[in-house]
């Protein structure tokens, strides 16, 4: 009896032996593993319910979207070795100012978010920002293009979006670009803050480059009646028209630019042009020019940056297409764009300075200079303008006739144009 | 010359403003009420010509008389079943009725149609001489309101019913006591008042882009062309809306156009002061 007590408790300590080496087999590879892998937590307001719902949603599948394929392609590699995975971490804002600062400030010091990214549109924006400067986070902002933000003296906010001052000041370079005999033009635009400051900067861009400016003039939001307006710049004969405000006004004016046979070169304008609908103007859409943050046809890849002679990170407008297409059974808007590539520009940067922390990444920020599948990618670093989008240009497309079709095409700048432009209109 | 440009654009859209106010004055000069709903029923008359012309691919003129119609039943029912039982009541319960019309409309027509804008893609060409350029669709909408305006005055005053309206307008209880039928005649004339409402909007579709919303800012035109042509006087709604066309067509020649809204309620203001009836009378 003894010696099978014996023989049970040498089993048993085998047995326990063995399990405990097999128990601790398993945990030594994660052990390895977790000693080089490390999680960032990229943390962000989404507009969940509210104004800005359909933009915002936009913005975060293209952020989720470069999330999930960094992560799915390993992460990145740091300098020490380990490797970087990202986890998101995000509220609804509700569209609301208040509730962004708030949210932020949970974001920045209760979930301790090693990166933030912008709520959409500007005015949130410019409350988030204030927070993550104020908890020393780098942000990356998208879906928002007012300057004043980064005039603040901020140094940690980064933005990815032209700035309105610029949205209209390519027109003109394109219009340079196009016929440099060309000098009256004539700035027509809708008495609102956005169209009036766009419209300012384009004033004193052109003015600047030698242009004269025939006409400054503005119109009340909601006019459907341009006659008198037109009647006006058609006593000045301008070369080319520029401004616009928003979708109705501006398509409006182009229709009734054409029916009123005004004989203008070139006819460039806010918002309107880009939008599908625009084409249901039929051949008064024919050559007008607007500017869009991004467009799936800009053709920008490592060939044009090689081109023109510029470094290149990142998918190809092409890629990210067909990849946000896959995903979400959607072509991508420029929200969604803006989204992925505030995600690319972060990776860009940890890869750069090959570590997480805050100062070493805003280093590497602060010298890209790059073109993406967004575009030229460059931040001022100056301290009065420190993160302000100095690199980006709008892309600029003109409606084309393509057979008897009515199609967009990307007409500037010009390492991603999908078409020359057509010129002159009229 | 191009100050004739200027001038042929503000009279030529200065008929149809005539037009919406001659709806609005109508019903003010029959019922003495104020139509709140006189600017979403002007956007029902868009859409209607873009429904019409869109889907049937109906000519946007003969739509037109189809709308025209629809908006005289759609103004009758509306009187029976919102205003009939209000119109002795004093002022604020009219206003307060039309005004629940205007939101109803409104309410509904941004559910179904949202509030993009949309356009009846309609062209009758253009004719040009030097700087100026004259729109088919605008010459079109000026002869049909010349020729809307003299059938009302033929309606109004060279047929019976004409003349029960006039009677109930200048004294409802001595027409009742005549054998006049005042409640349908009050009806008739809500009916015709968005009738015109309807056309006026049916006209504005073959040029401007519009939304369930657009027709607030016809409906603000309209009190001042009433005011400018004195309240209740069809005829004097008419002259109204071509001295408002001309000045929103002449002023921006001169200065910005900003200075437009302001020298037209400047205006309105004046009138109200100086001449309260209007320039060309108001009703008695």
């Amino acid at each position: 009896m003894k010696r099978m007590r014996f023989v049970l408790t040498i089993v048993v300590l085998i047995a326990s032996v063995l399990l405990a080496a097999c128990a601790q087999q398993p945990t030594a590879a994660p052990e390895e593993a977790a000693a080089q892998e490390v999680t960032a937590l990229i943390g962000f307001t989404a507009s969940q319910t509210g104004s800005y719902n359909v933009e915002s949603t936009r913005q975060i599948n293209g952020l989720n979207l470069w999330m999930n394929q960094v992560n799915d392609a390993g992460g990145i590699k740091l300098a020490d070795g380990s490797v970087v995975k990202f986890e998101s971490k995000f509220y609804d804002d509700e569209s609301n100012k208040d509730r962004v600062q708030e949210l932020y400030t949970r974001l920045a010091t209760e979930d301790n978010a090693n990166f933030l990214i912008s709520p959409y549109s500007s005015g949130l924006t410019d409350a988030a920002a204030v927070i993550a400067e104020q908890y020393g986070k780098v942000m990356i902002t998208t879906g928002a293009a007012s300057d004043s933000t980064y005039q603040k003296g901020y140094t940690l906010v980064f933005q990815t979006y032209t700035p309105a001052s610029k949205y209209l000041t390519g027109a003109a370079d394109l219009l340079a670009a196009t016929d440099p005999s060309v000098k009256k033009i004539a700035i027509v635009h809708e008495n609102d803050k956005f169209s009036t400051d766009v419209s300012t900067a384009l004033n004193d861009y052109a003015l600047s480059k030698g242009y004269e400016v025939v006409i400054f003039e503005g119109y009340d939001s909601g006019t459907t009646d341009f006659a008198a307006f037109i009647n006006k710049i058609g006593e000045t004969a301008p070369d080319a028209i520029m401004g616009g405000g928003h979708f109705q006004d501006g398509s409006t004016f182009a229709k009734q630019i054409f029916e009123k046979n005004v004989p203008v070169k070139f006819l460039a304008l806010l918002v309107a042009p880009p939008e599908p609908t625009f084409a249901e103007l039929g051949d008064a859409a024919l050559g007008v020019i607007g500017p869009s943050q991004w467009e799936p046809l800009a053709n920008f890849d490592a060939e044009a940056a090689s081109s023109a002679g510029m470094a290149w990170f990142g998918a190809s407008s092409q890629e990210f297409t067909a990849a946000y297409t896959a995903a979400y059974t959607e072509e991508p808007s420029y929200h969604a764009a803006g989204g992925y590539i505030s995600g690319l520009l972060l990776q860009q940067a940890i890869e750069q300075a090959g570590s997480l922390e805050t100062q070493a990444v805003k280093t590497a920020l602060e010298n890209i200079d790059a073109l993406t599948f967004f575009g030229h990618v460059k931040f001022d670093t100056t301290p009065e303008n420190h993160g302000l989008q100095v690199g980006h240009s709008m892309v600029y497309i003109q409606w084309q006739k393509s057979g008897d079709v009515l199609a967009k095409q990307v007409v500037w700048p010009a390492e991603g144009a999908s078409a020359a432009t057509v010129y002159p209109i009229r | 010359m191009q100050l004739l440009a200027f001038l042929i654009d503000g009279l030529l859209i200065g008929f149809v403003y005539g037009i919406a106010a001659m709806g609005l004055t109508l019903i003010w000069g029959v019922m003495n009420v104020i139509n709140l709903a006189h600017g979403p029923i002007i956007a029902l008359g868009s859409f209607g010509v873009y429904l019409l012309f869109t889907n049937f691919g109906m000519n946007p003129y003969l739509a037109l008389v189809v709308v025209a119609g629809l908006g005289l039943l759609l103004g009758m029912l509306m009187y029976l079943i919102a205003i009939q039982r209000v119109i002795d009541a004093p002022h604020l319960s009219t206003l307060l009725a039309t005004f629940a019309i205007n939101m109803i409309i409104i309410g509904i027509g941004t559910a179904i149609f949202t509030t993009t804008p949309r356009t009846v893609n309609f062209s009758l060409g253009s004719i040009s001489a030097g700087p100026i350029t004259i729109l088919g669709t605008r010459v079109v909408a000026a002869l049909a309101s010349i020729l809307v305006t003299g059938g009302l005055y033929l309606f109004l005053y060279r047929t019976t019913l004409g003349k029960y309206v006039r009677a109930v307008a200048n004294n409802r209880a001595a027409a009742e006591l005549m054998g006049i039928p005042s409640g349908r005649i009050l009806a008739l004339s809500f009916g015709l008042g968005t009738m015109l409402a309807a056309i006026a909007g049916s006209l504005i579709a073959t040029f401007f882009p519009f939304t369930i919303l657009s027709g607030g800012i016809y409906e603000l035109k309209s009190f001042v062309i009433g005011v400018l042509g004195g309240l209740g006087n069809p005829l004097g709604a008419l002259a109204g809306g071509l001295i408002l066309g001309v000045l929103e067509g002449v002023i921006p020649a001169f200065i910005t156009t900003s200075w437009v809204p302001v020298l037209e309620f400047g205006l309105f203001i004046i009138i109200l002061l100086v001449r309260p009836t209007g320039l060309f009378g108001a009703k008695k």
